[in-house]
C-alpha cells in the first residue's frame, strides 16, 4: 500500500526513460499518467488511514549507509505530515501530468518530458517520506536535479540552461547549509533518524557547541544551518533568483515544481523538524524575518514583471514568504494549510497561464495580450477562481490559510510577528493588485497581439482543462473543508488534558471532521472556540499573553488539545507558549477583517490602474521612478551576485590557473628545475670551447687550488 | 580462502600475458589484432580471478587475507609477502576491472605500435595488482615505482603534442616523492630491522624518527595523490595521455597515494599522523576549493576533468587523515567512487575525441541532439562527479566531510563549499558541450555510441547506481579493517601519551605490556644504536 504511493512514478520513470523509443510517446504518456494517479488514488486512501484513523506507519525498506555509528537507511515515514504532502504531491502531479499530454502535444520529445516529471514525482515523494535526513538529503536533491533537467527541458534555448544551471547551483549553495546541518546534527545528537532527533531534542535545549571556533546554542545552530537548505529551495531572500529563471522551463514544470511541490519543500522541512525548531526561538526569530521580507519583497518585484509567468513566479515566492512566517511564529499548521491551498491555487494559476499561453502561440509577455477573455472563457473562468483563491477573497481557498497565518502572526506578539504581520498585509494588497493587473492586461483591454496569433486564439482542448477544473475544485473547497483539521481550535472542547491521555488515537470525527453544524462559516466556528475557551479558562482574552499564561497553567504536557492536534498527531510539535494558532483564534476583529479589506482595495486599484484609468500605470511609474527600477530590476540581486559571487570565481580561477599553478608551482617546481638544468648544461658546454689554451689554464687553475688544499691540509696537520 | 596462490597469480599473469603479446610476430595487422585479443582475453581473466577473489573475500575478517609468505632475502629478513584485507581489496578489483577497459577502449583509437602499446598496460596492471597486494615495503616499493615507467612509456610515445613534457614533468614529481619513500624505507629497515608491513603496522617506531618518516612518506603519496601544491603533473598527463591512459591514471594510480596513507602514514606512524593532521587538512582544503576555481575556467576538457580530480582527492586525504570511521571509509569508498567516475568521465572524453580530435569545449555544442545515449551516460557521470544522493560520488564525499565535521568544523566548513564549486564546473562543462545551440557543424553531426562503447559503459552505470543506493556490499567489507587499523591507531596515541606522562611506575608497566610504547619514550638515541 504505501509502497504503492510512492514507487509507481519511480517505475514509471524507468519505463518511460529507458524504453521510451520502444513504447512510443502514447506509451510513455500513458504509463506515467497512469501510475500516477494510481499513486494520488492510494494516497488519498492512505490520508483517510493515517491522518483522519490517526494511523502513522513507518515502513523500513533497506539500509542505505552504514558507517561506524552512523547509519542511514531506506524508509517509508507516513504520518500525518507526511500523508498531506503525499496528497498534494500526487493529486497536482497527476493534474500536470494529464494536462501535459495536451500542451507538449507539439513538442517532439514527449516521452522524455512525461519521464522527468515522474522521476520528480518520485524524488518529491522520497523527501517527504524520509525517516532521516539522509534520505531527506537524496530527495531534496533529488528534485533539485529534476527541477534542472527540465528548467533546461528545452536544452537548445540557452536561456534555458543557463537558468537550468543557475537553479541547480544556488540550491546548491541552500544544500551546503542543509549537509552542514546533517552534518551537525549527527555529531550533536548522535543520529540523523527523526525519532531520534526529535527525542533528544527537548534534553539538548541548552546544550552549546562549538561551531567555527565560537561556542553557539547547539539547536539555533541546526535550525539555522536546516533553514539555510530551505531559503535555497524554497526560494527565500537571498537565494531566490532561480525561481523566475525557472519560468525558461515549459509551463507545467512550473506549475508542478516551481509552484506547487518542490518550493515547499522548505516548509516542509521546517515543519518536519518543529520539535528541534521549538526550542531554538532565535532561529524561528530568523525564520519569520526572512519569510516576512521575502512575502514583501518579491511582491514590490511583482508588480513591476510583464511576463505573465513571472508575476506568477514573484507570487509564489511571496506566498512562500507567508509559509514561512508562519512557520516562524510556531504556526505550522498554518503553514502546512497554506502550502496545500496554495499548491492547488498557484497550480491553477500556472496551468491556467499555461493554457493563455498555448491559446496565444508561446507569447508570455501580458503587453502582447489584452481582449482574449471571449475567445477562451473557460481559462478566464479558472484564472478568475485561482486570482480570487491567491488575493485571500472570502470562500475561497486562499482565504482561509492565508488569514490564519496572518491572525498567528499577530497573535505572536513579538516584535517580529508584528513585523511578519504588516509586511504580510502589504503583500496581501500587493498581492490582489497584481492578480489583477494580470488578469486585466491578460483578458481585457484592446488585442495588442498581432491578426496573425489573435486568429488562431482558441480555447484549450478538454484534457488541458479538466486537470484545471479539478485544481478549481480544490481553490474553491480545500480552505472551507479542512480549515478544522489542519487549524481548527477546541470544536469538540473539554479541558486539554482529557483528550491528552487518550493521545494519538483519539479519532476527531466528531471535532475533526468539518460538518455543517461546525463548520457553518469560519466566524461561527470561532465564536465555537471562543465558548470552549471562555469554558475552561474564563480569564482568557484574545492577547497572546494570555496564551503563554493558559499553557503554564497546563502543566501536563506540551501539546494542548484541540481539532488540528488529533489531526497532526506527533507530527508537528508546538510548545504550549507558542501555539499560536490558539491565539491567533482571538485576536481582534479588525485584524481578522484587515487582510480582507486590503485584498478587496488592491483589487480595485487594480481596476481604477489598468481599466478605467488606463495610463495610469505609466504616469505611476514615472512618479517613483527610482521605486519602479528597484522593483523592476528585481532589486538588483542578480546584477550583485553576479559581480561578487560568479565574476570573482572565475576572476580567482584564472589566477589560480595562470599565476598559481604556472608562475608560482610550476616555476619553482618541475619548469625551473629543468631550465636550470638546461642553463646548467648550456654553461657546460660553452665551457667545452675547444681551445687547448682555456684548458691548460682551467687544468693550471685546479692543479693550483689542489695543491693549495693539500699543502694547507698538512700544515693545519702538523 | 581459497587454496591456490591467487594474488600472485592476479599479479603475474598479466605479466605473462605480455610476454606471450611480445612474442606475436608476422605480417603488422595480424599482430595488432592479435596483440589486441590477447591482451583482452588477459586482462579478462585477471579480472575473473580479482572477481572471484572478491566473492571468496570473508567480510567479517579484519586481517590480511589470502595471505602468501615466503623467503626472498633469506639474509635481509625481506620477505615475499602478500595479502589482501578490506582496505585494499577493492583496490585489487578497480585495477582488474579498468585494465580490459582500458584495452577495449584503445582498440581502434590505437594504431602505432599496437604491441607494445598492450604490453605496456599489462605490465602496468602487474604492478597495480603488486601495490595493492604487497606487504613487504621493499616489494611494495618496487612496484609502486615499476608503475611509473609504463605510464611514463604510454604518455610518451601515444600521448599528444606536448608529450614528452608531459612524461618528464610527471617523472620528475613522482620520482622525488620516490627517492624520499626509498629513504624512509631503508631508514624504516635499520631501525626496526623488518621490512614486514604488518609487524610495522603493529610496532611503530620512536616519535622523533615518525615525523621525519611522515613527511618522506608523504612527499612521495602526495605527489601521487596528487595534493596541493605538487599537483600540477596531473593535468598535463592527463590532457597528453591517450583516454585509457588517462583512465588508468585517474582511475588506479591516484589512489596508490591514499593507499599508501592508510598503509603508511596513519598506522606505522600514528603520532606523526595526528601531529601532521592539520597540516593535511588545509591542504585538502586549499586542494578543493583552489582546484575547482582552476577548473571552472578551463577550456580542455581533460584538464578540466583533471582539476576536478585533484579536488575529489583533497576529500580523500581530508577524510583519511579525521581518523575517524566515517572519515577513513568516507576517503576509501570515494577512492573506489572517483576510480569508477573519473575513469568514465575521461571515457566520455576520449568517445568525442575520437571523433572530433580536439578537447577544446567551445569546439562542441549541442550534442544532445545527435548523441542521447551519449548525453545520458555523461550526464549520469557527470552527476557522480557532482556528487548528488544515489550515486556512488555523494556517499563517500558526504562521509569524508561528517568525519571532518566531528574533527574541525572550520575544516567541514570551508571543504563542504567544494560541493557547490564541484555542481559548478562540472554544470558548465556539461551545458556547453551537450546543451545548447548546435554551432559546429562537424561536432553536431557526431554518431552516437556504438555497440562497443555501449558495452564499454555499461558496467560504469550499472557500478555508479549500484554503489550509490547500496553501498553496503562495500562498506561492509571494507569497515572491519578500517576499524582495526583506527583502533591500533587510537591505541597507539594513547599508549604514546601514556609513556610521555612522567609516573614511573605507569612507564614500568607500560614497557612491558605494550611494546609498541617504549619506542615512543623520547630518548630515540637508545633505539638508533641498535
Amino acid at each position: 500500500m504505501e509502497l504503492l504511493a510512492v514507487f509507481p512514478s519511480l517505475i514509471a520513470f524507468l519505463i518511460a526513460f529507458l524504453f521510451g523509443k520502444q513504447i512510443t510517446d502514447k506509451g510513455c504518456q500513458f504509463a506515467t499518467c497512469a501510475a500516477v494517479i494510481v499513486a494520488a488514488f492510494v494516497s488519498c486512501v492512505l490520508f483517510f488511514d493515517v491522518a483522519l484513523a490517526g494511523h502513522p506507519r513507518v515502513v523500513p525498506l533497506a539500509n542505505w549507509i552504514v558507517s561506524g555509528d552512523f547509519s542511514a537507511g531506506w524508509t517509508l515515514r507516513i504520518d500525518q505530515l507526511t500523508v498531506v504532502m503525499m496528497c498534494v504531491i500526487n493529486i497536482v502531479s497527476a493534474c500536470v501530468h494529464v494536462y501535459s499530454v495536451g500542451y507538449m502535444s507539439h513538442d517532439p520529445a514527449k516521452g522524455r518530458f512525461m519521464s522527468y516529471l515522474a522521476l520528480f514525482t518520485f524524488a518529491m515523494l522520497m523527501l517527504v517520506t524520509s525517516d532521516n535526513l539522509l534520505q531527506l538529503f537524496f530527495g531534496w536533491e533529488g528534485v533539485g536535479l529534476a527541477s534542472y533537467l527540465l528548467i533546461g527541458f528545452w536544452n537548445h534555448k540557452p536561456s534555458a540552461n543557463a537558468a537550468a544551471v543557475k537553479a541547480f547551483i544556488v540550491n546548491r549553495v541552500g544544500d551546503f547549509g542543509l549537509a552542514l546541518g546533517t552534518m551537525a546534527i549527527f555529531v550533536i545528537f548522535g543520529t540523523i533518524s527523526y525519532e531520534g532527533i526529535f527525542e533528544k531534542a527537548p534534553d539538548l535545549a541548552d546544550m552549546t557547541f562549538m561551531f567555527l571556533g565560537f561556542e553557539v546554542h547547539a539547536l539555533t545552530l541546526v535550525c539555522l544551518l536546516l533553514f539555510m537548505g530551505a531559503v535555497g529551495k524554497s526560494a527565500q531572500l537571498g537565494l531566490h533568483t532561480w525561481l523566475p529563471d525557472a519560468m525558461e522551463g515549459p509551463t507545467p514544470v512550473s506549475a508542478l515544481i516551481h509552484a506547487a511541490t518542490m518550493v515547499t519543500a522548505g516548509v516542509f522541512l521546517v515543519a518536519r523538524f518543529s520539535p528541534v525548531f521549538e526550542y531554538a526561538p532565535d532561529a524561528l526569530m530568523v525564520v519569520t524575518v526572512v519569510g516576512a521580507t521575502t512575502a514583501f519583497v518579491a511582491a514590490t518585484i511583482g508588480l513591476t514583471q510583464f511576463d505573465i509567468k513571472r508575476v506568477i513566479a514573484y507570487s509564489t515566492m511571496s506566498q512562500l514568504g507567508y509559509m514561512f512566517f508562519a512557520l516562524g511564529v510556531s504556526a505550522y499548521g498554518a503553514a502546512m494549510f497554506h502550502l496545500m491551498t496554495h499548491a492547488f491555487f498557484k497550480a491553477l494559476l500556472f496551468l491556467g497561464a499555461g493554457s493563455v499561453i498555448h491559446a496565444m502561440s508561446d507569447e508570455q509577455d501580458m503587453r502582447k495580450m489584452g481582449g482574449i477573455w471571449k475567445m477562451i472563457p473557460t481559462t478566464y473562468v479558472m484564472m478568475w477562481i485561482g486570482s480570487l483563491a491567491l488575493a485571500g477573497i472570502p470562500f475561497f481557498a486562499g482565504y482561509y490559510s492565508k488569514d490564519m497565518i496572518l491572525e498567528a502572526a499577530f497573535a505572536d506578539n513579538t516584535w517580529f510577528g508584528n513585523y511578519a504581520f504588516w509586511m504580510g498585509i502589504a503583500a496581501a494588497l500587493m498581492t490582489a493588485f497584481y492578480s489583477w493587473r494580470l488578469i486585466l492586461m491578460t483578458f481585457h483591454g484592446k488585442p495588442r497581439a498581432d491578426e496573425h496569433v489573435m486568429a488562431h486564439v482558441h480555447e484549450s482542448p478538454s484534457i488541458m482543462l479538466s486537470p484545471l477544473v479539478v485544481l478549481a475544485s480544490g481553490a474553491l473547497v480545500a480552505g472551507y473543508v479542512f480549515y478544522t483539521p489542519f487549524v481548527g481550535g477546541a470544536s469538540h472542547g473539554g479541558p486539554v488534558h482529557h483528550v491528552e491521555v487518550q493521545g494519538n488515537e483519539v479519532t476527531f470525527t466528531e471535532g475533526g471532521i468539518p460538518t455543517d453544524e461546525h463548520d457553518q462559516s469560519d466566524e461561527k466556528k470561532m465564536e465555537h472556540d471562543a465558548g470552549h475557551e471562555g469554558g475552561t479558562h474564563d480569564d482568557e482574552s484574545a492577547a497572546p499573553e494570555t496564551a503563554k499564561g493558559h499553557s503554564a497553567a497546563d502543566e501536563e504536557g506540551e501539546i494542548a488539545v484541540f481539532g488540528r492536534h488529533q489531526f497532526w498527531g506527533q507530527s508537528l510539535k508546538v510548545l504550549p507558549e507558542n501555539d499560536t494558532i490558539e491565539a491567533g483564534h482571538h485576536v481582534p476583529t479588525w485584524v481578522k477583517l484587515l487582510p480582507v479589506v486590503v485584498g478587496a482595495l488592491g483589487i480595485f486599484f487594480a481596476y481604477v490602474v489598468y481599466m478605467w484609468r488606463e495610463g495610469t500605470a505609466g504616469k505611476i511609474a514615472q512618479i517613483f521612478a527610482p521605486l519602479h527600477r528597484l522593483f523592476f530590476n528585481k532589486w538588483f540581486f542578480d546584477e550583485i551576485y553576479d559581480r561578487f559571487f560568479v565574476q570573482r570565481a572565475f576572476r580567482w580561477g584564472r589566477f589560480f590557473w595562470k599565476s598559481g599553478d604556472g608562475a608560482i608551482i610550476d616555476r619553482m617546481g618541475p619548469d625551473g628545475f629543468s631550465s636550470l638544468s638546461r642553463r646548467l648544461g648550456a654553461a657546460l658546454s660553452r665551457a667545452q670551447s675547444g681551445y687547448m689554451y682555456q684548458y691548460a689554464f682551467i687544468m693550471m687553475v685546479g692543479l693550483i687550488g689542489l695543491i693549495s688544499w693539500l699543502i694547507y691540509r698538512v700544515t693545519v696537520g702538523l | 580462502m581459497v587454496d591456490f596462490p591467487i594474488l600472485s597469480l592476479m599479479t603475474y599473469l598479466p605479466l605473462v600475458g605480455a610476454l606471450f603479446v611480445m612474442m606475436i610476430r608476422g605480417e603488422p595487422g595480424l599482430v595488432a589484432r592479435n596483440a589486441r585479443f590477447a591482451a583482452l582475453y588477459t586482462s579478462m581473466f585477471t579480472f575473473a580471478l580479482a572477481f572471484y577473489m572478491m566473492v571468496k573475500f570473508d567480510p567479517a575478517n579484519a586481517d590480511f587475507q589470502f595471505v602468501e609468505k615466503h623467503v626472498w632475502f633469506d639474509n635481509l629478513k625481506i620477505s615475499y609477502h602478500m595479502g589482501v584485507d578490506g582496505i585494499s581489496m577493492f583496490f585489487v578489483v578497480l585495477s582488474a576491472f579498468l585494465t580490459p577497459v582500458c584495452i577495449l577502449a584503445s582498440w581502434n583509437s590505437i594504431e602505432n605500435r599496437v604491441k607494445e602499446y598492450m604490453v605496456a598496460f599489462l605490465a602496468l596492471e602487474t604492478f597495480m595488482i603488486g601495490t595493492f597486494c604487497a606487504l613487504d615495503t621493499v616489494l611494495f616499493y618496487v612496484f609502486f615505482e615499476a608503475v611509473l615507467i609504463p605510464m611514463f612509456l604510454i604518455i610518451g610515445i601515444w600521448g599528444g603534442a606536448r608529450r614528452v613534457y608531459s612524461a618528464f614533468k610527471l617523472f620528475l614529481y613522482t620520482l622525488l616523492g620516490s627517492v624520499l619513500m626509498l629513504v624512509a624505507i631503508l631508514t624504516l629497515y635499520f631501525q626496526a630491522g623488518t621490512t614486514d608491513i604488518p609487524t610495522l603496522m603493529a610496532n611503530p617506531v620512536a616519535r622523533d624518527l615518525q615525523m621525519w618518516l611522515w613527511l618522506a612518506c608523504f612527499a612521495s603519496f602526495a605527489v601521487k595523490m596528487p595534493m596541493w601544491p605538487v599537483h600540477t603533473w596531473l593535468p598535463d598527463a592527463h590532457v597528453e595521455a591517450p583516454t585509457a591512459g588517462s583512465v588508468i591514471l585517474a582511475g588506479v594510480l591516484l589512489k596508490m597515494g591514499g593507499y599508501g596513507f592508510l598503509r603508511f602514514s596513519l598506522p606505522m606512524f600514528p603520532e606523526a599522523s595526528a601531529h601532521y593532521a592539520d597540516l593535511v587538512f588545509w591542504l585538502s582544503i586549499i586542494a578543493i576549493i583552489y582546484t575547482s576555481l582552476v577548473a571552472l575556467v578551463q577550456e580542455d576538457m581533460k584538464k578540466m576533468i583533471a582539476y576536478s580530480s585533484v579536488a575529489h582527492m583533497g576529500f580523500v586525504t581530508l577524510g583519511i587523515f579525521t581518523a575517524t570511521t566515517q572519515g577513513v571509509e568516507g576517503g576509501i569508498f570515494q577512492m573506489i567512487s572517483h576510480g569508477v567516475i573519473s575513469s568514465a568521465l575521461f571515457l566520455c572524453v576520449g568517445v568525442v575525441y575520437d571523433r572530433l580530435h580536439t578537447r577544446e569545449i567551445g569546439r562542441y555544442g549541442g550534442l544532445v541532439k545527435n548523441m542521447p545515449k551519449y548525453a545520458t551516460v555523461f550526464m549520469l557521470m557527470m552527476l557522480g562527479s557532482v556528487g548528488l544522493p544515489g550515486t556512488s560520488g555523494f556517499v563517500g564525499e558526504f562521509l569524508s566531510l561528517l568525519g571532518a565535521f566531528k574533527v574541525d568544523t572550520v575544516v567541514a566548513l570551508f571543504a563542504t563549499t567544494g560541493v557547490v564549486l564541484g555542481a559548478a564546473y562540472m554544470l558548465v562543462l556539461y551545458r556547453r558541450v551537450v546543451f545548447g545551440p548546435q554551432v559546429n557543424e562537424d561536432a553536431a553531426a557526431l554518431p552516437d555510441l556504438d555497440k562497443r562503447e555501449m558495452m564499454i559503459f555499461l558496467p560504469f552505470v550499472v557500478l555508479v547506481i549500484w554503489l550509490g543506493v547500496a553501498p553496503g556490499y562495500v562498506m561492509e567489507r571494507v569497515s572491519p579493517s578500517v576499524d582495526k587499523l583506527l583502533t591500533q591507531y587510537q591505541g597507539h596515541l594513547t599508549s604514546a601519551a601514556e609513556a610521555q606522562a612522567p609516573v614511573e611506575s605507569a612507564q614500568e608497566g607500560d614497557t612491558e605490556q605494550n611494546p609498541a610504547a617504549d619506542v615512543s619514550l623520547p630518548m630515540p638515541e637508545a633505539q638508533t644504536d641498535e
